[in-house]
């Protein structure tokens, strides 16, 4: 699957990754060669095939809805590039 | 004393032939010598070990499996108050606020660690280059790459600068490190230990386990790390077995497998030799080697690389800059932070990787890539069904090639995705795997990795530990650094 330069520039944002122009062409060549090579799957008959996520197909397993954990948000917060009051910093949003 | 496995230094400590501080003490200044011309830590804490081996020493005979006992841990587990970094600039500031459960698991064993060891990005390689903090050498020859993405902790142990260490293995990076250096190294059933605050890559995928000179010792880190955790939902609630009383079961009748698949014209022909020879000592053991097919395992490359990378991609939205590692400075505006912090944060394969995986999940894509990934995945796990029915282990090389020379495959991603072609399907279906050293090819380990069902790594400690005593492969280090 040979992608295009906007194919690239439309995955980075999914991604939010910022490729900058001179890397565009290298990052294209790249992903293009990739998924060219997992075509390789279409070799496979699938046609009634279940997909499988788990190893030993586990399903995810319930607890009872009650507090375990402790809040150690100071902790956690001390490693933080900026906090205020409990709450984590970032460029302003709205304006 | 570097000479000794754990289990010898294990009696040696309890007969008080040495302490746990002198034990440690021998180690830190072997990382001091040596580390430098392999590069294979980023964290050393030699204060930190000296002071719990002398824990160790006062607890004694009320220690744990491990008391006493040195380990290095891959720098992708979380250690409480200690710099975590997974080899990027991403975590270069990142000190983990608690333990992963591996490390309070071989805490409570007794274990001292003495150091966090360096790999491949967020352990996404098959080399060890990739890594911010430098690459990491083969101490077999230093001009060559250990492997990976647990290159560091298979280096250490290999040039005896830790009797054994921790690593994680999402694609091979366990046990291909530990072919290319010559130890031993094994990948546990996915759901066998604990993930907890193993830092994620591919969550289906992921399991951590240990190197050792010996199949064991890997025996003893297991016992030591396996078991149901209940804060990672995908650790399987199983009773773990005693591996160590089981390392001396005969193996005379275990039934061996030869894919087919895997001993055509391409594989090179001192490795096979090598594997031949493995597999007359299995026979003098009493195993029966009889040949086998797995029809699917020529997709199993194609298939991880998109799985792996799809996973990886939502697994690391989570580095953004908000709440802990890397911020860009001066970002304009709140797109312009996670873009720019990701960006310069991580290195080029990751981000390879990334966006490889938002593709495939992406709408229009999902199908033809993912969910098709997924079902060769299932033709996978059925033809290692389908094998042991027959058989009671699979018997592969572990690796195409021995150690190849740094820089050799890094300018084409593919060459490298290559090199995992024995160990990738192994992952895909969730079997345990071990890689065995088997001997020397132009002065180079050569590993021979064995498969068993799930849940069974008891036999592939056994089938270790037996050809192991009829064989000294692992008992080489390289002269160099003894």
């Amino acid at each position: 699957m040979a992608l295009s330069t906007e194919d690239v520039r439309d995955i980075a944002k999914l991604a939010k990754l910022q490729i900058n122009e001179d890397e565009l062409d290298r990052y294209k060549q790249d992903l293009s060669r990739i998924l060219e090579f997992v075509e390789q799957m279409n070799q496979a008959d699938v046609e009634n095939v279940e997909p499988m996520a788990h190893p030993q197909d586990m399903m995810q397993p319930l607890r009872v809805d009650e507090i375990a954990e402790t809040n150690q948000r100071e902790k956690f917060q001390q490693i933080a590039p900026a906090t205020q009051d409990g709450l984590y910093l970032v460029p302003k949003v709205i304006d | 004393m570097h000479k000794l496995t754990i289990a010898q230094q294990a009696k040696a400590l309890a007969a008080k032939e040495f302490s746990s501080k002198e034990l440690v003490s021998h180690y830190i200044q072997r990382i001091e010598s040596h580390d430098e011309q392999l590069n294979s830590f980023v964290t050393f804490t030699p204060e930190r070990a000296i002071e719990n081996a002398k824990q160790a020493d006062s607890r004694g005979a009320q220690g744990g499996i491990l008391n006493g006992i040195p380990i290095a841990l891959k720098d992708i587990f979380c250690t409480d108050g200690i710099k975590t970094t997974c080899a990027s600039r991403m975590l270069d500031n990142f000190i983990a606020p608690y333990d992963a459960t591996v490390v309070t698991k071989l805490n409570e064993a007794g274990a001292v660690s003495l150091g966090k060891t360096n790999m491949d990005e967020f352990a996404m390689g098959s080399s060890s280059e990739s890594s911010y903090y430098g690459v990491v050498k083969n101490p077999w020859d230093t001009g060559r790459v250990p492997g990976g993405s647990s290159g560091g902790s298979a280096a250490a142990v290999a040039a005896r600068l830790a009797p054994a260490s921790m690593g994680t293995d999402t694609g091979g990076s366990i046990r291909q490190p530990a072919a290319l250096c010559g130890i031993t190294g094994l990948k546990p059933t996915y759901g066998r230990v604990s993930r907890y605050g193993m830092i994620a890559y591919a969550s289906s995928l992921d399991q951590g386990g240990p190197f050792g000179i010996s199949s064991e010792d890997c025996a003893y880190m297991l016992q030591a790390i396996a078991g149901h955790d209940a804060r990672d939902s995908t650790s399987v609630d199983q009773a773990v077995p005693d591996y160590i009383a089981g390392l001396n079961e005969s193996v005379k009748g275990l039934r061996i497998g030869l894919p087919e698949e895997f001993f055509q014209e391409g594989l090179d022909p001192g490795i096979a030799e090598k594997i031949r020879q493995a597999c007359d000592v299995l026979k003098n053991l009493g195993c029966e080697i009889k040949p086998i097919s797995l029809p699917n395992a020529r997709l199993a490359i194609a298939a991880y690389y998109v799985i792996a990378p799809a996973e990886c991609s939502s697994n690391l939205s989570r580095f953004d800059g908000v709440r802990y590692g890397y911020r860009c400075e001066k970002p304009k505006d709140l797109e312009d932070m996670y873009s720019r912090s990701r960006s310069e944060g991580l290195g080029e394969e990751v981000k390879r990787r990334i966006m490889v995986g938002a593709y495939a999940l992406s709408a229009g894509y999902y199908d033809a890539y993912y969910l098709k990934a997924q079902k060769i995945r299932r033709l996978i796990s059925e033809d290692y069904k389908a094998a042991f029915a027959d058989v009671d282990a699979v018997l592969s090389p572990t690796t195409p090639t021995t150690a190849f020379k740094v820089n050799e495959k890094s300018d084409d991603p593919i060459t490298m995705y290559l090199s995992d072609i024995y160990t990738i399907g192994v992952n895909l279906a969730g079997l345990p795997g071990i890689s065995l050293p088997v001997g020397f090819e132009q002065d180079l380990p050569v590993g021979m990795q064995l498969v068993s069902n799930y849940f069974d790594e008891q036999t592939l400690l056994n089938l270790g530990h037996q050809y192991q005593q009829l064989t000294d492969h692992h008992l080489q280090m390289p002269k160099e650094f003894e």
